[in-house]
């Protein structure tokens, strides 16, 4: 951990992005997370997505619960506004702020165990108003801060440090995700960035719920020999069935796919996501196939990466409840109050 | 006493038979005719089958709490007749369904029983079998309409507004109204002792209950988000700004709806939900209960800490745990003042009927937003969910909401830089951004410890330095939640009652009646809490102070010990608990009570 302030220091060869800003000023504050932490890698494939993007910084809004990944919303975009909430309830804070202001991006920082165990209920909930934000979990299968408890997402026969086994089946956000009808489930590893920056992107982009579950080691309590958390696990059984290329709306298809081997998917917003599949059979606008599919691989001890299941036709929550199209936020009183005359009028059934 | 335009009638039905539309009928009959009445429901935890009742109070005086009183019973329930009968006041008048004849079992010889063949007569003239029941409701209403001289006239009127999306319905009522009606007249001697002669006492008033106004309350403030979880009784609440909203804030083009309303999971998503609103610039708000307000406190002291706005409607219900869900109670307070874990504390208000609702609604969020911090508005079942009489809602349009001190870009250009945390005007009220604005208005909400520039800080001093100024900001609050509501008697003294919310009617009929027994006390309703300076001062200028409230362990008392200089020796308690709301004598009897102790030297 670090308790020395970040130096801003930005080198002149750094390359700028359309809004004139280096990747150095979509960063946060300096991370207190341990030497090695999965989460950091994330927090930097944030930075790098956002940038690339030229994401104006207030246009973002980043949320997060309680955990060591919650903390991390405070490591990227100094810039943007951020609500570090109670345990487990990012979701219902994100739903009240996306209803005032449509017009935002939101990101929610999860942890597995703000989102698998005791925000299990509003990360149902969230995903069936199918609320247009990203959510990413930084998902390590332990409690860190209160010292390597299992979370929910511990596997079975996974040990702790100590020795103890797992004696219980894990709750894996990307199944129950699909489960609850989810339409945009993801799923990368925070050692490959390269997979995992697009997927960034086309989640933030996807007008709608988009699940991005991040393996993501702990360092200090769950990357031992006998965790199927660690990094030496992850890269071992780590199984990519799809690679996502993000193309954001302005910008051209140049790179050759292989044909019958891509997916080209066009976003609301014109963007496109381009899926390599590693393997051809994969269909991931198809639920059930999905799902079978991560049941197999599951079976195997395999971790499953990549787009794993996209649905653009749901409507988000406020197309669904026809809000105004103008931020509720951004209403002016005379839009919403009705006048002395019209109470007058209301009042005559009170007679 | 002359029993004409005052007396009460109480009517037993079963719930789920559509009584409760017959019963409004009858009220809002005898309020068209000029003549002040308030409708108390007291109905079951349940949707069909079980006892409920509705008790209608006549005043020409304009008294709006119980009397206790039942001059006529109208018993539509076989379960509950015997208990019905022996609630009848000596020399009242009992009317039941004499379909099945009870007449030989009734032993009371004081109150006259009039028998009306309901069931027979509906099921000889209606076919369905639905409306042979709602038919029988309103066959009663038409035998009370002769014997308390309720005006044909309005009773259809009320009829043609009632259906008027459903026409075909009116004849059939009205036909039920004249049975009963023309029963009543050929078989008893109508009118009553107890009956209506109009006057003009109603004219300016509505009929309205607390959980409507106060949802048209939200609509006016320019509430534009709308968190919950459906709990009694203060769903109403939700239903009535979705339906103010649904007439007034949808474009007649587009079809786009100027609110959100969102069905949480539960009342921790609610309020989750409520702050990320506010937080984001909307004004938002929840309708809640007891049993909300309970798992609503965890994020109720985030609100607190990170000084984020939001207002609570908490209906209260006769608590602990599930409690009484139907019945009403002011029970909440102390869990609402001092909500969450570690030193936070909530500004409150406390209204007193339907139309303070509606106000204080307004004046909610705005406190809330210029005081940064949740607003709980503390109504009741009594108020929010029974019909008042009360003077006409009144609305200015000058009015522009108080969004306290928030910094828009343009004022963000003059600053050099933003720190959310920092009081520069003293009063410890530091200003706050709104999301997607100028980036150098940015900062990190968080519910852990921050210093004054919002980083988040483990330093003690630094801590404490924020955790001191939110005191300031609570003396602020002091001088700008409502002030307390102050009647001197006609013999000033040093004897006082001191009450809150839906006890005012009682303690306002019962200090009339003291009065004219040669007791006289002065009146203080809170409004508000932090206890502002009149608070204060009335409590000193009294030596005998008995506190009304309606729960078992006198939490106002508690708080103005805890939150005023009063010493505890000059509170009394006169308190209230069983559910039904304030009966005027039991404020009678408690003030006799305590002065008969002596203690008055």
């Amino acid at each position: 951990m670090s308790f020395v302030s970040k130096p801003r220091i930005i080198h002149k060869s750094l390359k700028r992005n359309a809004l004139g800003l280096t990747v150095r000023d979509y960063e946060g504050v300096a991370t207190t997370l341990c030497a090695g932490c999965g989460h950091d890698s994330i927090t930097a494939a944030i930075v790098q997505a956002f940038w690339e993007m030229d994401m104006p910084a207030q246009q973002v809004a980043k949320m997060s619960g309680i955990g060591c990944s919650s903390k991390t919303t405070g490591y990227f975009l100094s810039a943007a506004h951020g609500v570090n909430s109670v345990h487990g309830r990012m979701p219902s804070v994100t739903t009240g702020a996306n209803a005032a202001r449509r017009d935002l991006t939101y990101i929610g920082i999860s942890g597995d165990g703000d989102s698998m165990s005791i925000g299990l209920g509003q990360f149902a909930h969230v995903i069936r108003r199918n609320l247009d934000m990203l959510y990413m979990i930084e998902n390590n299968g332990v409690y860190g801060l209160t010292k390597g408890q299992f979370s929910a997402s511990a596997d079975l026969g996974s040990q702790t440090k100590k020795g103890e086994a797992n004696q219980q089946p894990p709750i894996d956000p990307v199944k129950a995700s699909l489960a609850m009808g989810a339409s945009f489930v993801a799923r990368a590893f925070s050692g490959d960035k390269e997979q995992l920056v697009p997927l960034i992107k086309a989640g933030l982009r996807h007008k709608g719920f988009a699940l991005l579950d991040v393996i993501s080691p702990c360092v200090t309590f769950n990357d031992h020999a006998t965790s199927t958390k660690s990094y030496a696990y992850t890269r071992e059984y780590y199984h990519p069935a799809i690679h996502a290329d993000f193309i954001p709306p302005s910008e051209e298809i140049v790179a050759r796919y292989d044909e019958g081997e891509t997916m080209d998917v066009q976003l609301h917003d014109g963007s496109h996501v381009i899926l390599r599949k590693v393997d051809k059979d994969y269909d991931p606008t198809d639920r059930g196939r999905a799902f079978n599919f991560l049941m197999d691989a599951q079976d195997r001890g395999e971790v499953v990466t990549g787009l794993l299941y996209i649905d653009q036709k749901q409507g988000d929550m406020h197309q669904r409840s026809g809000t105004a199209s103008k931020p509720l936020g951004r209403m002016e009183h005379q839009e919403l109050c009705p006048g002395s005359e019209v109470l007058k009028d209301l009042q005559k059934a009170y007679r | 006493m002359s029993q004409v335009n005052n007396f009460v009638i109480k009517l037993a039905n079963v719930n789920g038979t559509g009584s409760a539309s017959a019963n409004g009928l009858v009220m809002k009959a005898i309020f068209r005719m000029g003549v002040p009445v308030v409708g108390k429901n007291i109905f079951p935890s349940n949707i069909q089958g079980l006892p409920t009742w509705f008790e209608i109070r006549v005043s020409r005086e304009g008294y709006l709490a119980r009397s206790g009183e039942v001059d006529v019973m109208v018993a539509m329930n076989g379960q509950t007749f015997d208990r019905d009968l022996k609630e009848v006041s000596p020399g009242g008048v009992l009317l039941y369904d004499s379909t099945w004849p009870r007449e030989r079992s009734i032993k009371r010889h004081d109150v006259t029983v009039l028998g009306i063949p309901l069931a027979r007569m509906c099921n000889e003239t209606f076919e369905n079998p639905r409306a042979r029941i709602l038919m029988k409701n309103m066959s009663y209403v038409g035998a009370l309409a002769a014997l308390l001289n309720l005006d044909m006239a309005v009773l259809r009127e009320l009829i043609e507004e009632q259906f008027a999306s459903k026409k075909k319905l009116v004849g059939a009522n009205i036909q039920a109204i004249e049975l009963g009606y023309n029963y009543a007249l050929e078989n008893f001697k109508c009118p009553l002792a107890s009956h209506i002669e109009p006057m003009d006492k109603t004219a300016g008033h509505i009929m309205i209950d607390g959980n409507t106004a106060a949802a048209l309350g939200c609509v006016y403030a320019g509430a534009t988000v709308g968190a919950w979880y459906p709990i009694t009784p203060s769903t109403s609440m939700m239903d009535a700004f979705r339906s103010f909203s649904e007439k007034t804030r949808v474009d007649k083009e587009t079809g786009e709806k100027n609110f959100c309303i969102i069905q949480a999971e539960d009342e921790l998503a609610a309020i989750g939900m409520v702050i990320g609103a506010n937080w984001a610039g909307a004004r938002s708000f929840t309708p809640t209960s007891g049993p909300g307000v309970s798992l609503m406190s965890e994020f109720l002291g985030f609100a607190y800490y990170a000084e984020i706005p939001m207002v609570l409607f908490n209906i209260q219900r006769a608590g602990p745990s599930t409690g009484m869900p139907t019945r009403t109670q002011q029970s909440d307070l102390l869990l609402c003042a001092y909500a969450s874990h570690g030193d936070t504390r909530h500004v409150l208000l406390i209204p007193d009927d339907p139309r303070e609702c509606f106000d204080m609604a307004v004046q909610a969020f705005d406190l809330s937003d210029r005081l940064q911090t949740p607003v709980m508005v503390l109504s009741d079942l009594d108020i929010g969910m029974n019909d008042w009489m009360v003077p006409e809602l009144e609305w200015d349009d000058n009015y522009r909401p108080d969004r306290g001190k928030v910094l828009t870009d343009a004022d963000l250009a003059k600053v050099e830089k933003f720190y959310r945390y920092v009081d520069s005007d003293g009063d410890g009220i530091t200003y706050r951004t709104y999301p997607g604005g100028d980036p150098k208005g940015a900062y990190f909400v968080r519910g852990s410890s921050h210093n004054k520039f919002g980083a988040y800080t483990e330093s003690s001093a630094e801590y404490k330095e924020v955790l001191d100024r939110l005191l300031v900001k609570w003396e602020t609050a002091k001088t700008v939640v409502p002030g307390p509501v102050i009647r001197s008697s006609d013999q000033p003294g040093r004897t006082a009652i001191v009450t809150m919310g839906s006890c005012a009617a009682a303690c306002r009929e019962a200090s009339h009646k003291l009065a004219a027994k040669g007791i006289h006390l002065d009146y203080m309703r809170v409004r508000a809490f932090p206890f502002g300076e009149e608070v204060e001062q009335f409590l000193e200028e009294h030596d005998h102070i008995i506190v009304v409230e309606q729960n078992r362990d006198a939490q106002l008392r508690t708080l103005l010990m805890t939150e005023t200089r009063v010493h505890k020796d000059k509170l009394h308690s006169v308190l209230h608990y069983d559910g039904q709301p304030l009966d005027y004598r039991i404020v009678v009897a408690g003030v006799e009570e305590f002065l008969s102790k002596g203690e008055m030297a």
